[in-house]
């Protein structure tokens, strides 16, 4: 069984803007940050979910050499919601030592490198100052985000495609329950680069107009960015409206590198496991937040996952990648983020940018956000490479143990 | 803290100079002379031919480590958990991709995009052994080996039986080379158990020094390549002695690894 753990506090932002404040106001309008993609100089046809004013947010100076756009939206969202003086106060109360960092990206800070390939001199060599090892290497994103926080605790990035920053949750978690650390922050960003613009347009994968999950006319996904984070610890004496981590399950397609089991087998494991671990049968399920990418075949191998487990007992279940866009690496902690506040608030997002649910899928989307008691919610991460990982969260007074 | 534990049931090796555990623990014995020449990645045999065509060097080498391991173990692949330690993908993939995208077409080829994601070794490793255990990828710089094992530690602790660790890096081209300076090629497969016979290993955060290397040609390997910061452990099981093993992680933090034989 899997002790849960307190989502002690928790921030996230997106196209939707920063903070929770403003992801709520959102999700509550029913309203979409998807627009026509202006990203630097890429002319592609498709829709982006940016995060405004990034060009604009300064590292601190001693942490100058980790500057790229990756860090600066992680910096960015840590700043919400008055994350680092939660983070300082656990720190006061654990110990630095005593609290891991651990989260995930696909990308990290390519970008930069991406930019000094059009820099290279008659040598072919890049130009002189680049900082491979603050930008680009996966592990930056933690160490930035250690040294910002004044952390001495274990950490370590995971780079699992769309599924990064859901499996962190599942890696910080068993650290905790053993007893290594007290506390960690858990969470993922990525951001905008070429690479997954034209990587996504070369598999024909990107929509045109802003993505439309589950729905008839789906033709594939907006690329978002994100940056979302949560402190995890120990739940004790928690009061009844706070939110925890009740299980995880993680699985493996073992099929295709970037296309799905097409009956979901490793989707339905993962959830099988996520509830499993948590001592909760499909029924107790109130709401299903799905990867949902909006590609023909995603949407179809993850409807027959859920399908398949949930039968008759089927929550409502939304997509809200058509409200963020397909945030890669970061969409699991942004998920969680999003389940979290469901939980908070007791209500249902809508499958945004949907406007007919595909019926050969036999799922129902929300078309319209609604108000409902939710006690425990899914939520599903699935990537390339075959990974899959599903979180559940609960309301503190309604979960099992 | 408390510790995470785990029995070291086999070992996969491949590196510059060592195409296996056997000749890998000869020479951390002492037993034979190291001569560093350049790894060749073995084919991946297990794959199907038109994924096998498409593997790069770094899952390449990731595979037959794991599948060594596996084999040093009689275990069954297709059952097993793992778990991937690497500080970067593929670099040769990585500056294909960044060539294309500085150029005016921007084209890039869709199976250099879907390797361009860090879990290829481990979405190859899935298709390969048929594993539907979780599997994941893990990065920490120079200290990758130590957060993978301290993954797999958490994955054991959590009650899973058996965890495979495949730590494996592969250098990168130029000019990226010049950014990120790897020695070579290598990667270490330790497969893990909570309990069985074998090797104990007891893990510590801690910050002591890290162990080195008394043979300076091994040590140049040790501190060139990430997952070679792991052969400071396999000594220890080479040698069959009970030893304390500190392992490099990252900013004033090791993991230290007390070795029972």
């Amino acid at each position: 069984m899997f002790t849960p753990l307190l989502l002690a506090h928790y921030t996230a932002t997106s196209c939707l803007g920063s903070g929770l404040g403003a992801t709520l106001a959102a999700l509550r309008a029913n309203r979409s940050g998807l627009a026509r993609c202006q990203f630097e100089d890429v002319t592609l046809p498709t829709c982006c979910g940016a995060v405004a004013g990034l060009d604009r947010v300064a590292l601190p100076a001693a942490l100058a050499r980790f500057d790229c756009r990756n860090h600066r939206l992680a910096l960015h969202g840590l700043q919400q919601d008055g994350f680092l003086d939660a983070v300082a106060a656990a720190r006061q109360r654990y110990g630095a030592q005593r609290i891991g960092v651990f989260l995930g990206t696909s990308t990290s800070g390519i970008l930069e490198t991406e930019h000094v390939y059009r820099q290279r001199g008659a040598d072919g060599a890049l130009p002189a100052g680049f900082d491979y090892a603050s930008t680009h290497s996966l592990y930056a994103l933690a160490e930035f985000v250690r040294r910002l926080c004044a952390l001495g605790g274990p950490a370590a990035v995971v780079s699992t495609a769309c599924s990064s920053s859901a499996k962190v949750y599942a890696s910080a978690a068993r650290l905790i329950h053993a007893g290594v650390i007290d506390a960690a922050i858990v969470g993922g960003v990525d951001s905008l680069c070429l690479t997954t613009l034209y990587g996504f347009n070369s598999l024909e994968l990107l929509a045109e107009a802003p993505c439309r999950p589950f729905d008839r006319g789906r033709d594939g996904i907006s690329i978002g960015e994100a940056a979302a984070f949560a402190l995890l610890e120990r739940a004790t004496a928690t009061d009844a409206t706070a939110v925890l981590l009740c299980g995880v399950g993680e699985s493996s397609d073992a099929h295709h590198m970037s296309s799905p089991h097409p009956q979901g087998l490793g989707a339905q494991q993962a959830m099988q496991a996520a509830l499993a671990s948590a001592g909760c049968t499909p029924a107790e399920v109130d709401y299903i937040n799905l990867h949902g990418t909006a590609t023909p075949s995603n949407d179809e191998a993850e409807a027959r996952a859920v399908r398949a487990l949930f039968g008759s007992a089927l929550p409502p279940a939304s997509s809200t990648k058509g409200a963020t866009g397909h945030t890669l690496g970061a969409a699991g902690a942004l998920e969680a983020v999003i389940c979290a506040l469901a939980l908070r608030e007791g209500l249902v997002p809508a499958s945004t940018g949907t406007r007919a649910a595909d019926p050969a899928l036999g799922l129902q989307p929300p078309l319209a956000p609604f108000a409902a008691p939710l006690r425990r919610v899914l939520s599903n991460s699935f990537g390339f490479g075959g990974t899959n990982a599903s979180l559940l969260f609960a309301r503190a007074g309604d979960c099992a143990s | 803290m408390s510790t995470l534990q785990a029995t070291l049931l086999g070992v996969g090796a491949v590196g510059p100079g060592f195409a296996d555990w056997n000749t890998l623990r000869a020479l951390l014995r002492g037993d034979a002379e190291y001569r560093p020449v350049p790894c060749v990645a073995p084919v991946p045999n297990a794959l199907p031919a038109a994924e096998r065509r498409r593997t790069g060097k770094a899952t390449r080498l990731a595979l037959a480590a794991g599948f060594a391991a596996v084999a040093d173990a009689a275990a069954d692949a297709a059952t097993l958990a793992t778990v991937f330690a690497s500080s970067g993908g593929d670099g040769d993939n990585c500056h294909a991709i960044c060539e294309a995208l500085a150029g005016s077409d921007r084209l890039i080829s869709p199976t250099r995009f879907h390797n361009s994601v860090n879990n290829a070794a481990s979405g190859y490793w899935g298709i390969a052994s048929g594993a539907m255990a979780p599997s994941t990828m893990i990065a920490a710089f120079d200290g990758s080996f130590a957060a993978g094992l301290l993954e797999a530690g958490g994955l054991l602790a959590s009650g899973l039986p058996q965890v495979l660790l495949i730590a494996y890096e592969a250098a990168y081209p130029a000019p990226l080379h010049a950014t990120r300076l790897l020695s070579g090629d290598c990667a270490l497969a330790c497969l893990l158990a909570t309990d069985a016979a074998g090797p104990r290993l007891r893990l510590e955060l801690c910050e002591e020094a890290p162990t080195v290397l008394a043979q300076p040609s091994l040590e140049a390997l040790r501190r060139g390549i990430p997952a070679a910061r792991g052969l400071t452990l396999l000594q220890a099981v080479a040698q069959a002695q009970a030893q304390r093993v500190v392992l490099d992680y990252i900013d004033g933090l090791q993991l230290a690894v007390e070795v029972q034989p």
